[in-house]
């Protein structure tokens, strides 16, 4: 006999009440940084020794800056996704937990602002 | 998220933990992998120290440069490169393990080993790239 409600049951959520999302967003993350991590590498070993012109130049071309910011967005939900586990498995009082999430996210959402900030003044307005 | 009773009168007994187990190269590809990832969460903010020194102007880029130039630059900077080649490469076996592929025993400590080495090649190898004119190819 199980002790589970038909409608825990039906929702399929288990004792996390999210089921798999978290799971299945950091495997996703993961799956998209493959390339994009690559393109990331090869554009910074390209971008060695360069002046301050041809970074700019490279950085305003439209599909590097979609790239990079579409680095920058996923890298770092993938890094707060898996900044979440850590702080699940090794901090256990309550206050401590919530404190520690609130300001993983607070500076997750930091940086990307910060980086789109840049991205967009760098791209400029389209003249 | 309920709190763990932890002023107990005396010490609890502890389950054996990593101080104890001999380790197996699949331990260390684990913690590692961990740790790697800490790692690159403060590396995104040398990434986005970078890009906001390319939109501010010569000066705040130059200034980020000179400072990536110097010795600790090139250390933190040789740490970043290693910890996203692990990674990566380490990420792409989880992903295999998660569709089910590489759980025998002899295949994980072969691919442990395979990671390990991989990773310290292709940042070495990126590196020696920098260094001897190879890179610098989007100027």
């Amino acid at each position: 006999m199980s002790l589970e409600t038909p409608l825990h049951k039906v929702e399929g959520l288990g004792s996390s009440h999210s089921g798999v999302t978290h799971f299945w967003r950091q495997r996703v993350t993961a799956a998209a940084l493959i390339p994009l991590a690559i393109w990331f590498a090869v554009s910074v070993l390209g971008l060695v020794g360069a002046h301050e012109a041809a970074t700019l130049a490279f950085l305003s071309k439209p599909l590097n800056a979609i790239l990079m910011a579409a680095f920058v967005v996923i890298a770092v939900y993938h890094m707060a996704l898996g900044m979440q586990v850590v702080i699940d498995d090794y901090v256990y009082t309550s206050w401590q937990k919530l404190s520690l999430m609130l300001l993983m996210r607070g500076f997750a959402l930091a940086v990307i602002a910060a980086c789109l900030y840049a991205l967009l003044r760098i791209a400029g307005p389209i003249v | 998220m309920a709190d763990t009773p932890h002023r107990a009168q005396r010490p609890r007994p502890l389950s054996p933990f990593v101080t104890i187990y001999h380790w197996p190269v699949t331990m260390a590809t684990s913690i590692v992998h961990r740790f790697t990832g800490i790692g690159l969460a403060g590396g995104t903010v040398l990434l986005a120290w970078w890009l906001y020194a390319v939109a501010s102007g010569p000066d705040s880029f130059r200034e980020f440069t000179d400072l990536a130039g110097t010795p600790l630059g090139q250390v933190i900077l040789f740490l970043i490169v290693w910890s996203l080649a692990f990674h990566l490469i380490n990420g792409i076996r989880h992903l295999a393990w998660d569709m089910g592929f590489g759980f025998s025993k002899a295949t994980a400590q072969t691919n442990s080993i395979l990671v390990i080495a991989g990773s310290i090649l292709v940042a070495a190898l990126f590196f020696a790239a920098a260094f001897s004119g190879y890179g610098g190819y989007y100027q």
